[in-house]
C-alpha cells in the first residue's frame, strides 16, 4: 500500500476503495415510485454514487422507510482528522492505589452524582460501583478511594455542599439525558457554582455521558469531559495523573 | 402445569416470609398519611385547576388548600374534616371556590368538632363518593369497551412507549403504533417529574424525555386511543406512571380518565429515586387501593434492579420483590389479573448460556405467579449502540417472552441508548415481535426443560437463594434492609430521602372518607 493510500481513506465494502455505505432513513412521503426516486435523490445529495435503494416500505400511510446502499465519492483526509488523544498513562489499581498513596498519602475522596433531573444513575453507576463496566471494578474497589455516589436528581447546590462536607479531591457527574442540551447547561451551571464556591480550592471537576464531546471541557468550565465508552480505570488514572499535575502547579 | 416442578411447600413458605416482612411496613402506612394522600382525596371529592396567578407558576389548587390547611391546623386529623367545615362555614359552592379564597386569605382552617365535624364528615364523605362513582362508571365502561372491540387476540399484549414531550405529537405516535399492532401504549414521563410535589396541569408540549402526566394530557390521549381502538378493531389500552412524590393523586387522575394500566411500585421511588421510604410506603398503599377500585392493571419495576446489579447475581432479588409487590397489592385489593409483576432480560448476553438462565428467570415468575399478567422488560444495559446486535438481541428477547407465557411484552428498541426512537425504529421492533410471534407460534406447548437440566436447576436455585432472602429480610426488618442496599445495591435509610417533611403520623380521630370507601369495598 502506498503512503498516499494510508493517509486518504474511503468507506470499504468488499474491496479495497469501493466507498460503499449501507444508511436507513424515513422520509415523509407515501410508499411508492415517487418515495424511492425521493431517497435516491437524498443519497446522492449526500454523495452517494451510484446509490441503490435495497429496501423499502410503508410505515402508515404517510411514511416510507429505506434501506440504501451506494459507494460515496467523498474521501477522509487522516492528517485533518482531530481526537483527543489520552493525555495520561492508563494504570491498572494497584499502581492508582500506590500513586495516591505517594501523593497525598491519604485517601483521594471522589464524590459522583447524576445532577439535575437526569434521573439515569447508569453512568455514574458503571465508573463507581464496584461492580463496574466493560469488565473493569468501578472506583469503590479502590483501596485508597473513597467513593460518595449521591446518585440521582442531585441539585447543584446539595453537590456543592457535600463535596465541600467531605473535602472532595474530585468531583464526578454523569449526564444522559441531552434533550435541548440538558447535559450541557447543567454541567456549566455546576462548574459555575463551584467555581463562586470555592474558587481555586475547588475539587477537580469530571463530567461524562454517551453525548459529551471530550473537548469540550474547557468551554463547559470543567477538569475533564469523558464519552461514550469509558472505563472506571481510565477515569481512575485521569484522576490520578491531574491530582499529580495539581500538587506540581501549587 | 409445571415445568419447572417447584416444590409448592417452599413456594408457600416464601410467600408467607414475604407476608412477614411486608407486616410492620403495612402497619407503618396506616399509621400516616401524606400531603399526597390528602390531595388525592380532594381530587377524588372534585377539586381541580391552578392557581396562575401564583408567583411560582401554576400552583394546583389542591396544593394550596393542603398546604394551607396543614399551616393552620395540621394534617393528622386529614384534610377532609377541616375543608368540608370551612366549605359550610363560608357558604361556598365548590372546592375551586374555596381554593380562591384560600389564596385570597380569606380562609382560616380548623378541626371541627361536634356537630360541625359530623356534618363536615358527611359532605365530605358525599363529595368522595362521587369520585369514586366515576372511578367505576370508568371501568364498566372500559369492560363494555373490551366486549365490544375485543382483547388483543395474542399474548403477550404488545406493550409500546411514546415520549415526544409533546402530548399532540404523542397521539400521532401513538396512534401508529397501535395501527401496526401495539396493545398497549405508555406514554413515559418528562424526567424530572418524579420529584414534582405537584400535579402539573393542562395539556403540555415541552417534557424532557418524556411528556408530563396531567389530567388533561390523560384525556386527550385516552380518547385519542378510544378512537384509534374502534378503527383497528380492538381495545388499546393505555399505561401511565403512578410514582414519584405525586403517586396517590395521579393514580386518582388516572382512575378518573380510564387509563388501563399503571406502573407502581413498592419501592422503586425509594431506590431509584430516592424518595423517603415511609412516605413511599403510605402513598403506595392509597394509591393501589384506587387502582385495585378503578380496575387498573399495575406494572411493578423489578427489571429496575436489573439495570443496577447484575441480572445473574441478583435474579433472587426480582423474586423477593415481585413477592413483596404481590403481597403488598393484594393487602390494597388488587387482584391477581391486575398484577403485571416486572422483570427483565438483562443478562450479559456475553456469557454463555445467557438465553437457558434467561429463560429459568422468566419461566420462575411465570411459574410462581400463574394468574398475574407478567411484564416482560426488554435488554437496556447490554444494548450498546451496535444496532444490529441489539436487533438480535430484541429478537431472542421476544422467543423468551413467547416461549414463557409472558402477559405483557415491552417492545425491545435497537436504538436504546442511542436516541429515542426513530418512527422507523419501532416500525423495525414490532415486526420483529410479529415475526418472533407468528414465528414461534404455540411453541410454548413443546417447550418442556429437561428435569434435571440447566433451566430447571437454576430456577430451584434463584427460588432457594429467595427464600433465603426472604428470611434475613424477616430478621432485620424491610425497611433496613433496604437502607443496606439489598435491592438494586441501593442504599436507602429510614429517615432519609426527599419528601419525607410530607409525612404525618395519623391522631386518633383522623379522618379520611376515601380509605374508609376504598377499604369497605375491599
Amino acid at each position: 500500500m502506498t503512503e498516499a493510500a494510508a493517509r486518504y481513506v474511503r468507506p470499504y465494502g468488499d474491496t479495497t476503495g469501493d466507498g460503499m455505505v449501507q444508511m436507513s432513513f424515513t422520509l415523509p412521503v407515501p410508499h411508492g415510485p415517487r418515495a424511492d426516486g425521493a431517497a435516491l435523490r437524498l443519497a446522492a445529495k449526500m454523495g452517494l454514487d451510484p446509490a441503490m435503494v435495497v429496501h423499502s416500505h410503508p410505515i402508515g400511510g404517510e411514511f416510507t422507510f429505506f434501506v440504501v446502499y451506494g459507494s460515496v465519492t467523498h474521501l477522509v483526509d487522516l492528517a485533518e482528522v482531530e481526537v483527543v488523544e489520552r493525555e495520561f498513562p492508563l494504570l491498572s489499581p494497584a499502581e492508582v492505589n500506590a500513586e495516591v498513596k505517594r501523593l497525598l498519602r491519604r485517601k483521594l475522596v471522589v464524590v459522583g452524582a447524576c445532577i439535575g433531573t437526569d434521573a439515569h444513575t447508569v453512568g455514574i453507576d458503571a465508573i463507581l460501583n464496584i461492580k463496574g463496566f466493560a469488565g473493569e471494578k468501578g472506583l469503590e474497589y479502590y483501596r485508597e478511594l473513597r467513593v460518595i455516589n449521591l446518585g440521582a436528581q442531585v441539585t447543584v447546590p446539595e453537590l456543592v455542599r457535600r463535596a465541600r462536607a467531605e473535602k472532595a479531591d474530585a468531583v464526578l457527574v454523569s449526564q444522559v439525558v441531552t434533550q435541548r442540551d440538558a447535559h450541557l447547561l447543567n454541567t456549566r451551571e455546576m462548574a459555575a457554582a463551584f467555581r463562586e464556591a470555592m474558587g481555586e480550592r475547588r475539587p477537580l471537576l469530571v463530567a461524562g455521558g454517551p453525548r459529551f464531546d471530550p473537548r469540550m471541557a474547557e468551554e463547559l468550565g470543567v477538569d475533564r469531559v469523558f464519552g461514550r465508552g469509558t472505563t472506571p480505570g481510565e477515569v481512575a488514572s485521569y484522576l490520578v495523573h491531574a491530582l499529580a499535575r495539581r500538587g506540581e502547579v501549587c | 402445569m409445571s415445568l419447572l416442578g417447584l416444590d409448592p411447600e417452599l413456594v408457600a413458605k416464601a410467600r408467607r416470609l414475604a407476608a412477614r416482612a411486608a407486616a410492620p411496613v403495612i402497619d407503618l402506612a396506616r399509621a400516616h398519611t401524606t400531603v399526597s394522600v390528602e390531595r388525592a382525596t380532594l381530587r377524588l371529592a372534585g377539586i381541580t385547576g391552578a392557581d396562575t396567578a401564583h408567583r411560582a407558576g401554576d400552583v394546583p389548587w389542591v396544593n394550596r388548600v393542603v398546604d394551607t390547611v396543614r399551616e393552620h391546623c395540621g394534617l393528622e386529623h386529614g384534610a377532609a374534616l377541616p375543608v368540608f367545615h370551612a366549605l359550610a362555614e363560608h357558604n361556598l359552592g365548590s372546592l375551586t371556590e374555596l381554593a380562591e379564597a384560600t389564596a385570597a386569605g380569606q380562609v382560616r382552617y380548623r378541626l371541627p368538632t361536634g356537630r360541625d365535624r359530623t356534618r363536615a364528615a358527611r359532605t365530605a364523605r358525599t363529595a368522595i363518593a362521587r369520585g369514586i362513582r366515576t372511578l367505576d362508571r370508568n371501568r364498566t365502561q372500559r369492560d363494555r369497551l373490551i366486549a365490544k372491540l375485543g382483547d388483543p387476540p395474542q399474548r403477550p399484549w404488545i406493550y409500546l412507549i411514546v415520549a415526544t414531550g409533546d402530548i399532540d405529537e404523542d397521539v400521532v405516535q401513538a396512534g401508529n403504533a397501535a395501527r401496526a399492532g401495539a396493545d398497549v401504549i405508555a406514554v413515559i414521563r418528562s424526567t424530572g417529574q418524579s420529584l414534582l410535589d405537584y400535579v402539573p396541569e393542562g395539556a403540555t408540549h415541552h417534557g424532557f424525555a418524556g411528556t408530563y402526566a396531567t389530567q388533561e394530557n390523560f384525556r386527550i390521549m385516552r380518547a385519542a386511543l378510544d378512537e384509534v381502538s374502534r378503527e383497528v378493531g380492538r381495545y388499546v389500552r393505555l399505561t401511565n406512571y403512578a410514582s414519584g412524590l405525586c403517586m396517590p393523586e395521579i393514580a386518582v387522575l388516572a382512575g378518573l380518565q380510564r387509563l388501563d394500566m399503571m406502573l407502581n411500585d413498592s419501592m422503586y421511588g425509594i431506590l431509584f429515586r430516592d424518595i423517603n421510604p415511609v412516605r413511599t410506603f403510605v402513598d403506595q398503599r392509597f394509591s393501589r387501593q384506587v387502582h385495585a377500585r378503578a380496575g387498573i392493571i399495575i406494572n411493578t419495576g423489578e427489571d429496575n434492579y436489573l439495570t443496577t446489579a447484575d441480572a445473574v447475581e441478583a435474579a433472587h432479588t426480582v423474586t423477593v420483590s415481585q413477592l413483596l409487590n404481590e403481597h403488598f397489592a393484594h393487602e390494597a385489593g388488587l387482584a391477581d389479573w391486575q398484577l403485571g409483576l416486572g422483570h427483565a432480560f438483562e443478562i450479559n448476553p456475553d456469557i454463555p448460556d445467557s438465553f437457558r438462565l434467561e429463560l429459568a428467570h422468566a419461566l420462575l415468575a411465570r411459574e410462581l405467579f400463574p394468574d398475574a399478567p407478567l411484564k416482560w422488560m426488554p435488554p437496556t444495559k447490554h444494548m450498546t449502540g451496535n444496532v444490529f446486535r441489539g436487533y438480535l438481541l430484541d429478537g431472542f428477547f421476544n422467543l423468551a417472552g413467547a416461549l414463557t407465557g409472558q402477559g405483557i411484552l415491552l417492545v425491545g428498541m435497537m436504538t436504546e441508548a442511542v436516541v429515542t426512537p426513530f418512527l422507523s425504529d419501532r416500525d423495525l421492533a414490532l415486526e420483529n415481535v410479529r415475526y418472533v410471534l407468528g414465528a414461534a407460534g404455540n411453541l410454548r406447548e413443546d417447550f418442556r426443560p429437561a428435569p434435571d437440566g440447566l433451566i430447571v436447576k437454576r430456577a430451584h436455585q434463584v427460588l432457594g437463594e429467595a427464600v433465603d432472602l426472604l428470611e434475613r429480610i424477616v430478621d432485620r426488618g424491610l425497611l433496613r434492609a433496604i437502607a443496606e442496599g439489598t435491592f438494586g445495591l441501593m442504599r436507602r435509610p429510614e429517615d432519609g430521602g426527599k419528601g419525607a417533611d410530607g409525612v404525618v403520623a395519623k391522631a386518633d380521630g383522623y379522618c379520611n372518607p376515601a380509605i374508609d370507601l376504598l377499604e369497605a369495598e375491599s
